[in-house]
């Protein structure tokens, strides 16, 4: 099995941990073998430009066409131009984490509603192999 | 001194203090690497009693202003020349570092000659700093960052100690082999 995921200047990364965990950045630059310069864009996801450790973040099959050191508006014009955040949302990974941020978020009412819509789902389920078999 | 926090960059003015014979004497400015302005007066004091006949007694700070970096949004190269002692001896030494600000860089130094020299901060002293254009580096593991285009893979991703979470290898039992292949 082969690398298809790189520390290169334009690959988007999802931060891990920290004050940003969650949120989508750009490698902009590389500093040195433990760290990388990541903006968000800031306007788009909410990350400003700032250094992080490669420890805190995980690389995403994403990339997005920057020169080394770009500047903001080069970032989100990219962004823009890639339709890098629609791809994103379009992914198994981000769908993922989106279901699990909104069962983390759902109060006790709301994981009752889930438990009767599962079981009126099953019934549906049962009554049509029934059927089925029959 | 103390490193702790991060370090700062200090323009130090300071004279022997005005006399009759000498209302007017020469003032001396030094560029100071410290965590506040008070340590790097200290330092200043320090250093001028190396290199002239002063001392803090009989001088005046004139002026200490933080110098703060112009352009702090891209990585630069940093060359830094130093002097340190060692347990057995006083040596010099070149190293360069890759950071958003100079400030940055000396704090990577301090760690660095603490990590693999056991120096502590109050024996070293820094002798010049410049940025270093890319090609005319001369320490190949800044060099090889430096380049036009970098690309690496991060294999074998062991996780680490978190807040609320152990190390991997600090885990007594576990029901899953871990991934560590992330592509």
């Amino acid at each position: 099995m082969g690398f298809s995921r790189y520390v290169e200047v334009g690959r988007v990364v999802l931060i891990s941990y920290g004050p940003e965990a969650g949120k989508l950045a750009t490698v902009i630059d590389i500093v040195d073998q433990n760290k990388c310069l990541v903006e968000g864009p800031e306007e788009i996801t909410g990350v400003s430009r700032q250094v992080v450790p490669f420890r805190r973040i995980a690389l995403t099959d994403l990339t997005v066409k920057i020169q080394r050191n770009a500047r903001a508006k080069q970032l989100k014009a990219a962004w823009k131009e890639a339709d890098t955040l629609a791809k994103w949302e379009g992914s198994s990974w981000a769908k993922k984490l989106a279901a699990k941020n909104k069962r983390a978020s759902l109060s006790d009412f709301d994981r009752f509603k889930v438990m009767v819509a599962k079981q009126q789902k099953s019934r549906i389920i049962a009554k049509k192999m029934k059927e089925l078999k029959a | 001194m103390t490193v702790a926090g991060e370090m700062r960059q200090y323009q130090v003015v300071g004279r022997k203090a005005g006399t009759d014979e000498n209302p007017n004497p020469e003032a001396y400015r030094m560029i100071i690497f410290a965590p506040n302005p008070t340590t790097a007066k200290s330092k200043f004091w320090y250093f001028m009693r190396q290199f002239r006949k002063m001392k803090k007694t009989t001088g005046e700070i004139l002026d200490c202003v933080e110098i703060t970096e112009k352009n702090s949004r891209t990585v630069k190269n940093y060359g830094i020349w130093l002097r340190y002692d060692s347990r057995s001896g006083t040596h010099n030494m070149y190293r360069e570092y890759r950071d958003l600000k100079l400030t940055g860089a000396i704090s990577q130094l301090y760690d660095e000659m603490a990590g693999r020299h056991r120096t502590r901060p109050r024996s070293i002293q820094i002798i010049r700093t410049a940025t270093v254009a890319a090609k005319d580096l001369k320490r190949p593991n800044g060099a090889q960052f430096a380049q036009a285009k970098v690309k690496f893979p991060l294999p074998h991703r062991v996780d680490s100690a978190k807040r609320g979470q152990k190390a991997l290898s600090d885990r007594t039992f576990s029901t899953v082999r871990p991934t560590t292949f992330f592509g």
